[in-house]
């Protein structure tokens, strides 16, 4: 069956949240991941959105993190700063899911500036919840195109802390979650080296080769030893996902790219 | 008791020129209308906060309102960049825009500690990020009972907080509901609190005695203003308009199409005609 790269990467990304997950979900492609596995694999996850609503089933992906769909679907819907204080804050989240301008070799992620902060080559929007999503959390998954000005030796900003410059620098900050221990791109899984933390290729999409990854990062990408072939989408995976994007585009919300 | 004014009254009584300005909402509820009157009259100067400034802080910013932003997140939400506030950081037009930013944990915080009546809010925040280095408002302090650290940033205490609601009673008392983001917090952190409304109601229809109701005595205005929240939304009343929101990345890229479409829609529209008020009280 033929598929998309970003199918790939949605469905990659999926598979990796578990039935008893409570994730927090960042808007675009994680918001899609995030509910693909609920509408596949986990059922019973619970989607949290920063905007309060919490547990929330949407039939159509929301095109903005506080779309109604959201609130009408959530199990509740808290205020926002009991959002962040009880809910996130609190240790109750076990992924955020985040999307990422630029990711460095040690998993940190900026989504605030491309060049200096004090004159910016390009303004981005900035760290919304990011930054503590990416503390408090027990983990956190990162979804992100795989390209060489994603994938930089050093992020410009550090807007959410991942590994810092490796090895224990979490530990040092006093921080107890895991960080990024997963990274989704279109071409490949990452995860962090177990002592360096420094990002390493664990799996391979299919008929993607080691070069084009290795083209597409921007510093010198290791590979696992025991380097796996990620399988390639299901049947019923694709028609999930693709139901799911073109009812979304429909209404308005998030829909195919 | 709040009073009861038509929308140009209560922009030009509550809010000044050099103002602290809150209107927030998160994604849903957003006071567009109220913040069209602040470009309506001209303000200058301003102080922004709002934690996702989104295409009304993005209008204020582009007709020359604001002189500083406090926020936590800059974007067209699932669209792209507010292109606006990126002309403002990046080229200075129509002048330059100072930024204190912050992340959401810690702008919710603020407002909390604001209503709270706290000088400062305390979280587990910002650890390892560069926003520190670029914020001298997010410092470090010890826990004096543990020695944890942990960021404390000033509280949020704006001059005034505009924010729009479902409804009022003629009493002044204003319910909320759906996503109800930092409103309750803004409003009682405020020194002053415009309320704009769907709708003046006899019955105020509380769904639970666990609602977000703000009490008469915590508000200074309150403005009947139907669809004063479009193109964001108002729970019950009406849908978010979100091909507005795809619309606007292409009206606001570029000074003259921004600035053509805020004189037809925003500058030479009159503030709607005040509705009759039933049951107005002597304020």
């Amino acid at each position: 069956m033929d598929y998309t790269a970003s199918e790939m990467m949605m469905v990659a990304a999926a598979r990796a949240l578990k039935n008893d997950d409570v994730c927090l979900v960042g808007i675009g492609m994680p918001s899609a991941a995030c509910n693909l596995a609920r509408l596949t694999h986990a059922p019973n996850i619970t989607l949290i959105y920063e905007s309060g609503t919490i547990g929330a089933k949407p039939y159509v992906l929301p095109l903005s993190i506080g779309d109604p769909e959201l609130c009408e679907t959530a199990l509740t819907t808290v205020s926002v700063p009991e959002m962040f204080a009880y809910w996130l804050q609190g240790g109750r989240i076990t992924v955020g899911f985040l999307a990422a301008a630029q990711v460095d070799r040690f998993g940190n992620i900026n989504t605030t500036v491309i060049g200096e902060y004090s004159k910016p080559k390009v303004r981005l929007p900035g760290g919304g919840g990011a930054p503590e999503i990416a503390s408090s959390c027990d983990q956190v998954f990162v979804i992100v195109s795989h390209s060489p000005r994603a994938f930089v030796p050093k992020v410009d900003f550090v807007t959410s802390f991942g590994f810092g410059t490796g090895g224990n620098h979490r530990q040092r900050l006093g921080l107890t979650t895991m960080g990024p221990s997963l990274i989704v791109t279109d071409l490949c899984l990452m995860r962090p080296h177990p002592q360096t933390k420094e990002l390493l290729v664990t799996s391979v999409h299919p008929s993607v080769t080691r070069e084009e990854i290795a083209i597409r990062t921007g510093w010198p990408v290791q590979f696992a030893g025991d380097l796996a072939h990620t399988d390639p989408p299901t049947a019923g995976e694709l028609a999930v996902l693709r139901d799911l994007l073109n009812r979304s585009g429909q209404a308005g919300g998030m829909g195919p790219s | 008791m709040p009073r009861f004014l038509a929308l140009t009254d209560a922009i030009a009584e509550y809010v000044h020129n050099g103002d602290t300005v809150a209107m927030e909402g998160f994604t849903h509820l957003i006071p567009f209308t109220a913040g069209h009157e602040v470009i309506r009259q001209g303000r200058r100067n301003l102080t922004l906060v709002r934690m996702t400034p989104d295409l009304i802080y993005d209008q204020l910013i582009g007709m020359g309102c604001a002189r500083k932003l406090i926020f936590s997140w800059g974007g067209n939400p699932g669209v792209g960049s507010l292109h606006r506030l990126r002309d403002a950081v990046e080229n200075g037009w129509p002048q330059p825009l100072e930024l204190e930013e912050h992340s959401h944990a810690g702008i919710a915080t603020a407002y909390a500690a604001g209503a709270a009546g706290l000088p400062l809010a305390i979280l587990r925040g910002y650890v390892g990020t560069d926003l520190p280095g670029v914020n001298p408002n997010i410092r470090f302090i010890e826990d004096p009972f543990t020695g944890v650290r942990l960021a404390a940033i000033p509280s949020l205490r704006p001059d005034v907080s505009i924010v729009h609601a479902q409804r009022a009673d003629r009493a002044g008392n204003v319910l909320l509901e759906g996503i109800v983001g930092v409103q309750k917090e803004a409003v009682l952190a405020a020194t002053r609190a415009v309320v704009t409304v769907e709708e003046v109601v006899d019955d105020l229809r509380v769904a639970s005695s666990n609602s977000v109701v703000l009490p008469s005595w915590t508000i200074d205005a309150i403005v009947e203003a139907p669809g004063g929240a479009r193109p964001s939304y108002a729970h019950g009343y009406y849908r978010r308009d979100n091909a507005f929101y795809t619309q606007w990345d292409a009206i606001s890229r570029e000074h003259e199409t921004f600035l053509a479409w805020m004189n037809e829609n925003v500058l030479r529209k009159s503030s709607s005609p005040s509705p009759p008020i039933r049951g107005r009280r002597k304020g």
